[in-house]
């Protein structure tokens, strides 16, 4: 639990900001004119109804869509659109709302593809998977070894994670994206579909892996406890615009987020 | 009981990340290494060597070749026989032009051949998925064939159209030609297998290998994560165009003596293609036990009717062979859709703990 509002010495200046940016796709238009910042070492929630242009939002940040209007910065660097490559080449790691691993991979090499990035070696030494290879291999191995007993893994290591229940597939994702040592982590519904139980191991893992990590972290969440425990900051969307930003506080009394979550009398 | 890896204690990451990590593996395949190559060769039996194993092989390498690009990499061709070709034709004519080099080299350099034109075939790719990408293989398919046919120096214009393999010698011994022996030309393909296997296992279980498969698996998810879809994928066409090349530059060298466009059409794609679906998509394994099964099954069938003194004409021994082997097929893909190798496995899952059910 956090002590509600007033700068943290966890948060640093702004990671990656998002200016007036429009995304339609024909007539429909997912985000109009929206800004938003992200600090260094924060924990900010994106929130809205469904539909609201949450997830678009991460599209755009990551690179998976274009934006029509508006500017990208991440780092110091503008720029109108991101490219995927670019943005995990930028350590910019993502989990999604439904779970998109590497279904016919075991749990352990989801992992290690998370770290294809890190590794360089080449196809002749890959070939040989020795030497070089081999030592990186095992560098990257002791790595993943790490996040697995970080997430309590270590018994579903070997086994292929489309036959794992549906929690433990939503920890190995966020096992797959922590691999990437990300600065930025966006979060996609991280606990869609759990109980009890599973919500409170899975923000354990959050707050561990920003606080241990100093990894920023950019989630949507439907859960608003889950929300108003875990977040530094909250932006909240609806029909694509930008209605709140402020302390979990702020925005939990603000009259336009009630309205849009409760809807308003006529 | 007979296969549990109890007591076998990894201490280091890089033994727990061998290709076998448990002994009963590795004994079995020594054994395996042992009969291929000194208990077979030592039957002196032409037909084995010449008709049997040879040929199984080269289906072996072809069958890895397309499962690096269908079971790893998720990216259907039906184009496997015109990469076979363009090795077997390019091998041809570097063999041709330089005579005195080795032919064991221009046999391994023509892969390479084959893998630019795999590249060039495979740029559609990431345009395209799935049954759409079949058919601009295809493409390649009937493009490559008619090249096979219709340019007349590729088979230094033979009047006959054919490709005729010319006599050559490595270390003073006939490997290539009428002249050649059984065993030599079985070593030659043998070790070259061996070693061309060797390698793609390494390959697949590696850095590279997890990128294919992560493309075949969630191709969103892996971009996000920085691979980039079109070098990755046109790597997997370079490798596996090149183990289709070299397979077809061993089938037409080392196996045939001689061949035409028609040995590379559309069926020695199908042929392989149903040997990859069957031993398994996405296994080394498999791919040998989809050879065995295609390949040779139906050669042995055709002795049982012999060996039970059944008086049946050879012709109606040869139908009934391809009847049972579709039959069996069909019964294999409903019992286990993923193939043999997924047999295999579930059988050694089994032995772990026989004589106890689990």
């Amino acid at each position: 639990m956090r002590a509600p509002g007033g700068p943290d010495a966890r948060i640093g200046d702004v990671l990656l900001s998002v200016e007036n940016v429009s995304l339609s796709f024909g007539g429909v238009k997912a985000i109009s004119d929206v800004s938003l910042d992200i600090r260094k070492g924060e924990i900010r929630a994106i929130i809205g109804p469904n539909g609201a242009g949450k997830t678009s939002m991460l599209n755009v940040i990551n690179g998976f869509y274009t934006p029509q209007r508006g500017r990208i910065t991440f780092r110091g660097q503008t720029r109108s659109k991101m490219r995927p490559h670019e943005a995990a080449e930028g350590g910019i790691a993502r989990t999604f709302q439904n779970v998109a691993l590497f279904r016919g991979m075991s749990a352990l090499d989801n992992i290690m593809a998370g770290r294809t990035l890190k590794m360089h070696k080449n196809l002749f030494w890959q070939l040989l998977r020795w030497g070089p290879a081999m030592a990186e291999e095992v560098a990257h191995r002791r790595e993943v070894e790490e996040i697995i007993d970080f997430l309590k893994i270590q018994d579903i290591r070997r086994v292929p994670v489309g036959r794992l229940p549906y929690g433990l597939q939503k920890r190995v994702e966020l096992g797959r994206a922590l691999a990437m040592e990300p600065d930025l982590l966006l979060l996609d519904e991280p606990m869609a579909g759990m109980n009890l139980e599973e919500k409170e191991d899975m923000s354990r893992y959050i707050l561990d892996a920003n606080e241990h990590f100093g990894t920023t972290i950019a989630l949507i969440e439907h859960d608003m406890g889950v929300v108003m425990d875990l977040s530094d900051r909250v932006v909240v969307l609806d029909h694509g615009i930008k209605i709140a930003d402020g302390t979990p506080a702020e925005v939990k009394n603000d009259q336009a987020v009630i309205d849009a979550y409760l809807g308003v009398a006529h | 009981m007979l296969y549990r890896e109890t007591g076998q204690f990894k201490t280091t990451y890089q033994s727990d990340s061998a290709i076998f990590p448990i002994l009963q593996d590795r004994i079995g395949l020594a054994v395996i290494l042992a009969v291929a190559f000194i208990a077979i060769p030592a039957t002196r039996n032409d037909f084995i060597i010449n008709a049997v194993m040879t040929p199984f092989l080269i289906f072996a390498l072809a069958s890895i070749g397309l499962n690096i690009l269908t079971g790893y990499t998720g990216l259907l061709s039906l184009g496997t026989g015109a990469f076979m070709g363009v090795g077997a034709y390019a091998c041809y004519k570097l063999t041709t032009i330089f005579p005195q080099v080795n032919i064991l080299v221009w046999v391994v350099a023509s892969g390479f051949f084959s893998a630019a034109v795999g590249v060039l075939f495979g740029l559609p790719s990431l345009r395209i998925k799935g049954f759409y990408l079949a058919i601009a293989t295809l493409a390649a398919q009937f493009f490559l064939e008619w090249c096979f046919i219709r340019v007349p120096w590729l088979y230094n214009y033979n009047v006959s159209g054919a490709i005729e393999v010319p006599q050559r010698e490595l270390f003073g011994i006939i490997v290539t030609g009428p002249r050649a022996t059984s065993e030599t030309r079985y070593y030659i393909v043998l070790t070259l297998v061996v070693v061309l296997t060797w390698l793609a296992s390494n390959l697949v279980h590696g850095r590279i290998g997890r990128m294919w498969m992560a493309v075949r698996d969630m191709d969103l998810a892996a971009e996000l994560m920085g691979i980039r879809l079109l070098p990755t994928k046109l790597l997997a066409f370079a490798v596996s165009s090149f183990y289709c090349g070299v397979a077809g530059a061993l089938m037409v060298f080392l196996w045939y003596g001689g061949a035409e466009a028609s040995v590379f059409g559309i069926n020695q794609s199908f042929t392989i293609l149903f040997m990859v679906i069957i031993g398994g998509l996405g296994s080394m394994i498999g791919s040998f036990m989809g050879a065995a099964l295609i390949f040779i099954l139906p050669i042995l069938l055709r002795f049982v009717p012999e060996s039970l003194g059944l008086p049946l004409q050879s012709a109606t021994v040869e139908q009934l062979s391809f009847m049972i082997v579709g039959a069996m097929i069909i019964v294999i893909l409903i019992v286990e859709p993923a193939g043999l190798a997924r047999l295999w496995q579930i059988t050694k899952q089994k032995l772990r703990v026989w004589p106890f059910p689990y």
